[in-house]
């Protein structure tokens, strides 16, 4: 009987072996449940923990670092700034307005935890074929999700990404970061001490939804039997955004008048995790009374009630004098406020039904947060790769002018009509808003403390699963590059980096080797570039119908400008002005991995271009200088599309057309780490050119901006007006949406 | 004299920051009206800010208009007061009918932010006195429910009296008659669904909502509102 109640929650096996032998005893129900929610890899990161260890995770600004509820770093002049990006990906397959409203309430519950006032969102999304009605569902729910939470909870959502590809069809990538700024001196933990302290228990009332949603949905891959999937739709929490604005505000207000000594939100795993996470930490026990939670339903069993994912709810600890005064706040802010535990001595957490009642479980509170299990999965390089790495994109047709295009004006698309739909601009922060190469944020506003600051922060989430199930390790090292190059590009020195991994099923060897590999790519070129990873998430079982997705880990990158003196100049021509790249003098393009080979071609092999890394921190350093300094009208990094579809983005923004000479050595399509585009006013080239040549770097004029034609001699012909309506259109088109 | 401007503050509002930021930007004195309060005695003016009273779940403002403070909005209004309602803000006052019509969602049913050309229509307003009719600005909208709507009588009337104060230049919500911003016949009630308050530094792209702001920051210097105004009776 046992065997089957431990399976249907999750756990091995193995597992509910560990446990007895823990305890010393068979665990009950409650403790079974218990143990499920927190030993599920969406929890535990029992499959990633191995490899995560390899990453650096320290730097002279890190002030927290990976295993807490954020990343913190040290911004200067007494502020800091909180950093924490995860996935929603699971629960936005099954329902996806409420499973990405949720995603956003989560990661902004673990951003004021820390003590720090969110004051922006991102999200980098992923969805299958928009050809597909299923996907269409799935990507304008999710952009709604977004949009409905985010704007009425007020926290503007700043940037992101939005890509299609067709093994994300069943199985989305809802990924969200959110950035928080604070005191440094106001930074708190997530833990509990005091003996006779006491647990509250704020926000929102507990009820039956999203009940092992940890286990049951994150951590297991999709059926391809469409009744077993809707009937996890009751896994899947709702959002109230409203509630979350009090509670914003409540827990900003408790720490400003310093009434709590701990904090944590209840997200995964809901209070099982709290208590035991804030227990643990501290080194504390917890007794927790499940009778005073207050429920939304009734009849609700202690194991629901323990681990109930309902949203929009977070745990205090606070002294008993202080009590009293947070009483108050939460009224103030009409937040629900009960006392539901008491900090003990001796590490136990019990569960009791009333303050005397009967013990309904009792366990060492670190064996749920620190005693899951280590695997070390089988690791297995894919048997295709070898041959899926000989078939170079070298060989793909040469495309004349009239057909290159065609492919211009195919993967030309602007991600308005996303962004659109999210409030950007509260807080009077944005600088450059979405669509740009990063977001950039004054400090300023709410969660600063009064008084001029000309500091500012610059923001880019990035991924790429071309590169990636090509080259896990080197197409991760890429992505890290760009994202760092994305914030240069506003200005700014990158000075952190949070990460998203997105894998398949981890049970295949193969997926566990891309992981590993990846965490590697990352590693070096964290370490090469001197950015600290602080903070991490990792989703495993990305998967439907029996097929993993493409590896695809996500960064955000946040930069650091110390004193902003204008407007940097946006991803735009700027007509009369001349046109230069920027790059290392033999630096490497390829045409494999690349977004044309792919999308035009179908082609996916190939071997990916490589980075030199001392070159990119030279050109990192040179374009935020030249930004700061105003010495160029445009800016935009070479990604996605190359030349071409770099020069035709910045000639769409600018409303400014182009005639330059073809690159020499490389196809106008060929991607490469990089190299920056610039639109220079013409006699300050020559500067320009020595000024690369100092730092060991090549600044090539191309030729000049203006006129209502794009054209790369011998290369490229294509009318401004075609591409502009190209690029608006793409994304309504893809969704069929008509009237937008 | 400094203006003395109240914000009033609904739970559920956000952009209260950044409307008492811009006032004190320009020179203004900000303060927070709770909306739990029932008075606002001592202000010279009051900004509703934009945001989600209350959660804005059953309609927008439908809740906040029953807030213990609009009772002292309205006494304000009554007496004369500048009284602005920014988009959320908008939708409140014509909620507490303070102002006529109603606001739906927009033509295109999704949410949209994005900065909009408004043209100045009337300046016989406490937001737009002093401004020549035709100046045009550039000022964010950023609403779901933005979308202007009123019988044909009250169009009319709204066109008669001079009281369309902003129209939008290319319309992007669907709202009658590219209807941005009206005041009531007194023209010291105004609701706008642009955002001036997001406009004030050129730093974040437009400074044209300053000049919304100081005219109604140069009225309220300017008005002499009854000391009791905005205070009713008996609250202990």
């Amino acid at each position: 009987m046992q065997g089957h109640i431990h399976r249907a929650l999750g756990l091995t096996d193995d597992e509910a072996d560990s446990i007895e032998s823990l305890l010393g005893r068979p665990p009950n129900h409650l403790e079974l449940a218990m143990y499920a929610v927190m030993w599920s890899e969406h929890c535990s990161y029992k499959s990633s923990r191995v490899h995560l260890k390899r990453l650096p995770t320290e730097g002279e600004r890190v002030l927290v670092g990976p295993g807490e509820n954020a990343g913190v770093v040290d911004a200067g002049d007494g502020l800091a700034v909180a950093l924490r990006i995860e996935s929603h990906n699971h629960p936005s397959a099954i329902e996806p307005y409420q499973g990405a409203a949720t995603g956003v309430g989560g990661i902004l519950r673990d951003i004021f935890t820390m003590g720090a006032r969110p004051i922006a969102l991102m999200d980098p999304l992923r969805f299958g074929d928009p050809a597909d009605p299923r996907s269409r569902w799935i990507a304008t729910g999710v952009i709604s999700g977004i949009s409905g939470y985010g704007n009425s909870v007020g926290v503007p959502t700043v940037g992101g990404e939005i890509v299609f590809d067709e093994c994300y069809g069943d199985n989305p990538l809802v990924n969200v970061l959110c950035c928080g700024v604070l005191p440094k001196d106001r930074l708190v933990l997530g833990r509990a001490s005091g003996e006779g302290n006491l647990a509250v228990l704020l926000g929102s009332t507990t009820g039956r939804d999203g009940i092992g949603g940890v286990s049951v949905l994150a951590s297991a891959g999709f059926s391809d039997d469409a009744d077993t999937e809707a009937a996890k739709r009751p896994n899947v929490q709702v959002g109230d955004p409203y509630e979350e604005k009090r509670l914003i505000e409540a827990c900003l207000q408790l720490l400003d008048e310093s009434l709590v000594v701990g904090i944590q939100d209840l997200g995964g795993a809901g209070l099982t995790c709290a208590t035991s996470e804030t227990a643990s930490r501290g080194g504390v026990g917890m007794d927790v009374n499940v009778a005073a939670v207050p429920r939304r339903e009734p009849g609700m069993e202690p194991w629901e009630v323990m681990t109930s994912e309902s949203q929009e709810r977070m745990l205090a600890i606070v002294t008993p004098g202080s009590l009293p005064r947070a009483m108050e706040v939460c009224e103030r802010w009409e937040v629900r406020a009960a006392v539901v535990g008491r900090v003990t001595g001796g590490g136990r957490l019990r569960i009791l039904d009333g303050w005397d009642g009967p013990v309904l479980a009792d366990v060492p509170a670190s064996t749920l947060h620190e005693d899951a299990p280590v695997y070390e999965r089988p690791i297995r390089v894919p048997a295709d790769l070898a041959v899926r790495r000989a078939d170079g994109a070298s060989r793909l047709p040469d495309p004349a002018p009239r057909e290159a295009a065609d492919h211009v004006l195919g993967m030309l698309s602007d991600p308005a009509w996303v962004y659109r739909q999210y409030d950007h601009q509260l807080f009077l922060n944005t600088v450059v808003a979405p669509g740009g190469d990063a977001a950039l944020l004054r400090l300023a506003g709410p969660g600063v403390p009064p008084g001029p600051c000309p500091k500012a922060i610059a923001l880019s989430t990035d991924g790429n699963s071309r590169w990636c199930a090509l080259d896990p390790r080197l197409g991760t090292a890429l992505v890290v590059a760009e994202s760092a190059l994305n914030v240069a590009c506003v200005g700014a020195v990158p000075i952190a980096l949070v990460n998203c991994l997105n894998f398949g099923n981890p049970e295949h060897p193969e997926t566990m080797w891309q992981l590993s590999e990846a965490i590697d790519g990352m590693a070096e070129a964290c370490r090469a570039l001197a950015i600290p990873v602080i903070g991490g998430n990792v989703s495993l079982y990305n998967e439907s119908r029996g097929r993993d997705i493409d590896p695809t880990p996500v960064v955000a990158t946040l930069g650091l400008v110390d004193h902003l003196r204008g407007r940097p100049p946006g991803a735009q021509l700027v007509a009369g002005n001349t046109i230069v790249v920027v790059g290392p003098p033999d630096g490497d393009t390829s045409l494999s991995g690349s977004k044309w080979a792919k999308e035009i071609h179908g082609h996916t092999g190939g071997t990916l271009p490589a980075i030199d890394y001392p070159a990119h921190q030279r050109l990192l350093t040179l374009v935020a200088d030249l930004v700061g300094e105003g010495a160029v009208e445009g800016v935009h990094d070479v990604s996605d599309g190359g030349l071409a579809l770099a020069l035709a983005e910045m000639a769409v923004s600018g409303g400014a057309g182009f005639t330059v000479d073809a690159p020499v050595g490389y196809s106008i399509f060929a991607e490469g780490p990089s190299r920056v585009l610039l639109s220079v006013v013409s006699d300050r080239v020559p500067a320009l050119v020595a000024r690369a040549q100092q730092v060991e770097l090549r600044a090539e004029v191309l030729g000049q901006a203006g006129g209502r034609d794009m054209v790369i001699a011998g290369r490229l012909e294509l009318g401004l007006e075609d591409a502009t309506r190209a690029w608006r259109g793409a994304l309504p088109r893809a969704l069929a949406l008509t009237g937008q | 004299m400094t203006a003395r401007i109240g914000v009033v503050l609904f739970p559920g509002s956000n952009c209260e920051h950044d409307a008492v930021e811009a006032v004190e930007k320009l020179g203004g004195q900000a303060e927070i009206l709770w909306h739990g309060d029932r008075s606002a005695s001592g202000v010279d003016a009051i900004i509703l800010p934009g945001g989600f009273a209350h959660g804005d779940y059953l309609r927008p403002g439908a809740i906040a208009r029953f807030s213990p403070i609009m009772t002292a909005v309205e006494a304000f209004a009554r007496d004369g007061g500048p009284v602005v309602g920014i988009c959320n803000g908008f939708q409140v006052l014509t909620e507490a009918h303070l102002l006529p019509g109603a606001l739906q969602k927009n033509r295109g049913l999704t949410f949209l932010c994005q900065t909009v050309e408004i043209e100045v229509a009337s300046d016989q307003s406490v937001l737009t006195s002093g401004i020549s009719p035709g100046t045009r600005l550039r000022v964010p909208i950023n609403h779901f429910e933005g979308n202007y709507t009123c019988d044909q009588r009250t169009l009319d009337e709204l066109v008669g009296e001079g009281r369309v104060v902003l129209r939008y230049v290319d319309n992007p919500n669907g709202s009658v008659g590219d209807i941005a911003g009206i005041s009531n016949p007194a023209g010291n009630v105004v609701g706008l669904m642009p955002h001036p308050e997001r406009a004030v530094d050129p730093l974040l792209g437009s400074e044209d909502g300053a000049v919304l702001l100081r005219a109604l920051l140069s009225v309220a210097e300017a008005v002499v509102v009854p000391a009791d105004a905005g205070t009713t009776t008996a609250n202990s």
